[in-house]
Parts: C-alpha cells; structure tokens; sequence
C-alpha cells in the first residue's frame, strides 16, 4: 500500500515516543500477551509506523487488543512504548472515523468514559447497560454480573460528584464533550 | 507507630474490589496508618482514557491530585494498581510538561506544588512499616498456606512512571509481606504476567487463556491460592476460572483444573492480624474459605 511519509511524525508526536528508534529486536512481541491475538503484533505494528502504513494500521483489530500491560515499554532496549504508540493509533483511528477494528473493545471504552463523564465516577451498572445495548452483546456474561450483583459488588445506584462541571470542562478540552442532561 | 496519609480509594474500592476496600481499612487502622479520604474524588480513566485520548488519560487524574493537594499531606496511599498507576503518570505530566501543568492550573483552578506524592499501598506497607511493625499485630500465623504473588502490571510497570520502588521484572515486596504472616510464597514465573485487563468483557476469550495460563502456573508451583493488590487482577482471575465467558446457555465448559482462590494481600493481613473477615471473603467467586478451613485459620 502507497506509504504516507509524515506518519511516523505524526505518531511519534501524538504518542510521545520516538517511533523511528525501533530496531526490531522483538522484545516487545516476545512479551505482549495480547501479541498471539493479533494481525501484527507490537514489533510489526512499530515498524508498519516507520513505513508509513497508515491506512492498515487505522483499520486493524490489533490496536485494539493492545491491554496496556506496559510489558513492551518495560523491555525496550530503546525506550519506546508500544502500548503509548498503539493508544494514538486508536485515538486517529477515532479521529478519522474508520471502522474500528474491534467495535466492542471501542463500545466498552465508551461506556466506560461516558460513566466518567455522567457521574465523575465508574457505575458499573449503567456502564455494563449502555455496553450491552450498544454492542449487541445482550447475553454474554449474564451469569457472572448476577453473581457479583448478589455479593454487593455492583451497586445499583450510581453517585454523582460535586466536581462534576471540571470533569465535563476536562472532556471539553480533548474535543469529546457531549452534553450531560 | 502511627502516620497519616491522604487516601485515593478509586471506583472499585466500593464495588467490584470490595473486599479491597473494606480490608484496606481494617488494616491500616491495625498498624496505625491514618487515610484521610481525598474529597470528591473522579474515576482516574482506568483502561479507557488512555486507550483514546492521550490528554484525557492525564488530566483525569490530574483533578485528583489537585484534589489531594488540598489535604496538606505529602504522601498519597492508593490501594488500585490501575489507579496508582494513572495519577503517577499524571503528577509526571505536571511536574515536568510546563504546558501542560498551565493548562491544568488554568482549567482546575490550582497551583500544582509538587509536593503530593503518590504511593501504592503496597509499596507503604513495604517499605515505610517496618518488619517487626508488621509482624506485631500477627495472632494468627497463616501456617501451611503456600501462595504465588501476582503483581501483574500497573503496580510496577512502567518504571517511569511507578518509581521503581520495586523490581519491574522481580518484584519482592509482596512475597516479603506475605512471609512475615506466617504463610510461604513459593516461586514461579508469572508473577508479573497480564490477567488480561479490561479485555474481559468484550474479548473474555483473551482473558480466559491468560488467566488459565497463570492459574496452571500456580498449581504446577504447588501454590494453592494466589495474591494480588489489583482489583482487575482479582475480579480476572477470581471470575474467568468460574465463568468463562460467551453466552451462559449452554454452559461453557469448566476448565480442565481446580480452580484456585485468589486474595488481596490486605486480606492475608487481617486474617493474620485475626480481623473479622468471614463476611468480606464471602464475596469472593471462589471461595477461600474452604482452603482456610482445611488449614484451621478462621
């Protein structure tokens, strides 16, 4: 695929790591515990950077499986972290509305952020609603939120923080705000 | 002896890690730490805010040391190794990314100081109590009960961000607490493994094989309960054995070994220190009750 030379600029800066500094000596894939459940694994993902591969990266479910161990960024002999350098390739994937490779890992981050965003604070409970309904995952693991609801580990009303207005002004900033009823 | 800390339970502390939070308190008040509970705390983006924005990932947990600032202590203990993690990166941010730190200050409505430092739980019960302080209030020695430590990531990784108060590739801290209650940590090689993270959920397959991986481990180094100081690690390792994932009908199928109880390392403290802790390890998917039974600690 035709290589989009200001790539790897692009994702060193956003990243926060010096990405052409990878030599390939696949510590970080060694390591990675997600690596056996990719496409590319982290050393391939670095060096489709380096080559400009934009298009293939972007669309990957790769860099969504990445679980931010920081196994890779431990090792490296030349102090890239990988995992810092698959976050930004999610975050432009974002950016640039391609399909995401794994929509439920996407629809989980979500629900997650919109929990942050709505009360200041996880809840598990209106977080694992808004998962279920928009991943259409309905069924899955319903055994398991049971048993951890029956144990108190789940409550069923979430909290609101009086801070709540900085969080939304935190969001505001990185451009991902949406209005809070 | 007695010391203060400001205290950042973070989100699980009161849910899914609730046994975390409820043996946290039971054993700092034993060993005479005082927390004093930061005000209106936020969620520090966990798993998410990192995985999509890198700003956001640093000015959640921001707030929270602006938050922590405001308590006048110099020490802030956090029992979460996600959130320890998190607000590591951040007080890093802000001491050395001067843009950064301005937008923050502009934003929040602070002056960063500096002077806040965030420490994990493990890490205070490590090195600022002393062994003979932590032995003390020990009534009941966990005698005959072999484990493995699992620090898994974030307690000690990345260096950079976590302050190397231990080994990033062998840590010792916890198999040295663990040894002054009586109980033996035997060796193995996953100690710092990924349970798989938030990965469960939506890819609980990942999670499955990663957490049967070390709970093999476990058993082939004669262990017979693992611990953690990680609500992720316990709610991975404690759930993936018991359910596996997809849809519950039919029935996956169980895994091919017995399935091993995994603790909190405050747990292990208050069972020794004889804190009443039937009700906490209730909640627990695997129950370690049974194996305590075996070994008469009540």
């Amino acid at each position: 695929m035709k290589p989009d030379l200001t790539f790897v600029e692009q994702v060193s800066e956003l990243s926060h790591q010096n990405v052409r500094r990878c030599y390939y000596c696949l510590r970080c894939s060694a390591g990675c515990p997600a690596a056996p459940f990719m496409e590319y694994t982290p050393a391939q993902i670095l060096r489709l950077v380096q080559l400009g591969q934009k298009e293939v990266l972007l669309h990957s479910s790769a860099i969504w499986l990445c679980i931010g161990c920081e196994t890779c960024g431990t090792r490296c002999p030349n102090e890239i972290h990988a995992g810092a350098v698959i976050d930004a390739l999610r975050q432009l994937a974002l950016a640039e509305k391609v399909p995401v490779g794994e929509r439920t890992v996407w629809k989980l981050h979500e629900a997650f952020l919109d929990s942050i965003r709505h009360w200041g604070r996880l809840h598990e409970l209106t977080m694992l609603m808004q998962y279920k309904l928009t991943s259409r995952d309905l069924f899955s693991d319903l055994d398991m939120g049971l048993a951890m609801f029956l144990r108190g580990k789940i409550h069923p009303l979430p909290q609101r923080i009086a801070g709540l207005e900085q969080i939304q002004r935190l969001f505001a900033m990185t451009g991902k705000d949406v209005e809070v009823e | 002896m007695s010391a203060r800390y400001a205290f950042y339970p973070g989100c699980t502390l009161h849910s899914t890690g609730v046994e975390f939070g409820a043996s946290t308190e039971l054993v700092c008040q034993a060993l005479g730490l005082e927390l004093v509970e930061i005000p209106d705390w936020n969620c520090c983006g966990a798993s998410s805010a990192h995985s999509v924005d890198y700003r956001l990932f640093l000015a959640l947990p921001a707030r929270n040391l602006a938050q922590a600032q405001a308590v006048g202590l110099e020490e802030l203990a956090i029992p979460c190794a996600a959130c320890f993690s998190r607000l590591a990166a951040a007080d890093l941010a802000l001491r050395e990314d001067g843009a950064f730190r301005a937008e923050m200050e502009a934003l929040l409505g602070f002056t960063y100081e500096g002077r806040v430092r965030p420490r994990n739980l493990l890490d205070i019960v490590a090195n600022d109590v002393t062994a003979a302080a932590l032995r003390a209030p020990v009534v009941q020695p966990l005698a005959g009960l072999k484990v493995v430590s699992y620090y898994g990531c974030l307690l000690i990784r990345p260096p950079q961000y976590t302050g190397q108060w231990d080994d990033p590739e062998h840590p010792q801290s916890m198999d040295q607490v663990v040894g002054l209650l009586g109980a033996e940590a035997v060796p193995w090689s996953y100690g710092i493994d990924c349970c798989g993270g938030s990965l469960t959920l939506n890819r609980s397959d990942v999670v499955v094989h990663l957490v049967d991986k070390l709970v093999r481990a476990a058993h082939e180094a004669g262990a017979e309960a693992l611990v953690t100081a990680c609500p992720m690690c316990m709610a991975n390792v404690d759930g993936r054995q018991l359910y596996r994932g997809g849809s519950p009908w039919p029935r996956p199928a169980k895994p091919d070994y017995e399935p091993l109880p995994i603790f909190y390392f405050t747990e292990l403290m208050a069972l020794a220190y004889g804190l009443p802790m039937q009700k906490v390890l209730g909640r627990h998917l695997v129950d370690p009750r049974p194996l305590l039974g075996r070994l008469g600690l009540g």
